[in-house]
């Protein structure tokens, strides 16, 4: 499935994923392949998102909105940090 | 005539430095306005990412239960004005359009409010606090002049924050923006727009017959926590994204303006150094002349002794 990461003020990724794991406002959870579709708040906390290679990718959001649809993720992030 | 000569030289040289100023700073300005450019494609993506989620929300929600605490109408008795203009001039007639933007805005639809003392103006930029400054009629509040030194959402969010909190409360009934829209760069508008209360949003009663050509359809997303709580979320981060727009379009406009402003005075300048020279032209033929037939006569005048 793909993702696509956008802050306000720049596009931080975009690519092919197996998963991603998003801070929920109402608890963490995990998008995988096939993922109903839902528009979630987010929390601040850390997301991990798994690319398709296996290597991964961590960084703290302090809020942000989640969307997913036929295997299309749109995560919008503010206030990130610790992005390596 | 040597003396004029000599002025009419001082005065070719001036304007040609002049021109290369001018011409400098419209080269300026167009790097500037490919960066604040793209700083508006780069915002674009998340702005309509988010007005897409906003409109999943709606076209799933009952008709009356839309509302927000940011959309409630009330009695008009406070207003805030918030004029985002830009830190320089030399842009033509930019930032007095925008100001006179405020002006007229307030006069047509504030007038009894002014008269108060019940408008406030929140200048964004130099140039509008300038004019304001010294209207104290307008409140003018001047704690976010140097927004422009940096345009990141991580600086504009806290000024769209303050602005809710502020409308919330209800200090103020009524926000207003007023900034440069930028349509390209030789098109900018001076533009007026509603800020608070955001226009009530209605579930978008197209929304069903849109749905069939559009991937997203109806009903079938889960949305956590609630619609309504979702949309209590989303919609103080479209209004921190509307204000960030406003300043990116204000940003590039002055460059635009700018740009525009430059080139015009630059063609100015060639026109001033041509009949400039046409003027010496003259006046040194005008000299020669004079030089030659007083050779002339003095050389007859000792022919003739």
């Amino acid at each position: 499935m793909n993702i696509t990461v956008l802050s306000p003020d720049k596009e931080l990724f975009s690519g092919e994923i197996t998963g991603v794991k998003v801070p929920g406002i109402n608890g963490q959870f995990e998008i995988l392949n096939n993922h109903a579709a839902i528009v979630s708040a987010l929390a601040s906390g850390g997301v991990r998102i798994t690319k398709a290679g296996g290597a991964s990718m961590t960084f703290s959001i302090e809020k942000g909105f989640v969307e997913v649809l036929h295997n299309e993720v749109s995560l919008l992030v503010q206030g990130v940090s610790d992005l390596d | 005539m040597g003396a004029n000569l000599k002025e009419v030289r001082d005065r070719i040289k001036s304007v040609k430095s002049t021109q290369q100023i001018t011409r400098a700073m419209k080269m300026v300005s167009a790097a500037k306005l490919r960066r604040a450019q793209m700083a508006i494609q780069q915002m674009r993506p998340y702005a309509n990412k988010m007005n897409e989620m906003l409109k999943n929300i709606l076209s799933n929600m009952e008709a009356d239960d839309a509302s927000s605490k940011f959309s409630a109408e009330r009695e008009v008795k406070n207003v805030l004005m918030v004029c985002i203009t830009s830190n320089r001039g030399l842009c033509g007639g930019f930032n007095s359009n925008i100001i006179k933007g405020v002006v007229n805005t307030v006069n047509e639809k504030y007038a009894e409010q002014l008269a108060a003392g019940n408008v406030t103006v929140m200048c964004i930029g130099k140039k509008g606090m300038d004019f304001f400054g010294r209207r104290k009629q307008y409140n003018p509040i001047d704690t976010h002049v140097n927004l422009f030194a940096d345009l990141t959402f991580d600086n504009i969010a806290p000024v769209a924050n303050e602005i809710m909190d502020a409308f919330s409360a209800g200090e103020y009934d009524a926000v207003e923006i007023s900034y440069g829209r930028f349509k390209n760069a030789a098109v900018q508008f001076a533009e007026v727009e509603q800020y608070l209360p955001v226009e009530t949003v209605k579930p978008d009663a197209n929304a069903d017959a849109n749905a069939a050509d559009e991937k997203s359809n109806k009903a079938l997303y889960i949305f956590e926590p609630g619609k309504k709580e979702l949309l209590e979320q989303l919609i103080p981060s479209i209004l921190q994204n509307q204000l960030q727009k406003c300043c990116l379009d204000t940003n590039a406009s002055e460059h635009g303006a700018r740009m525009t402003a430059m080139d015009k005075a630059t063609e100015n300048a060639e026109d001033i150094v041509k009949e400039l020279k046409i003027t010496y032209n003259k006046a040194r033929q005008e000299a020669i002349t004079k030089e030659l037939s007083e050779i002339v006569g003095g050389a007859a005048a000792l022919e003739g002794a």
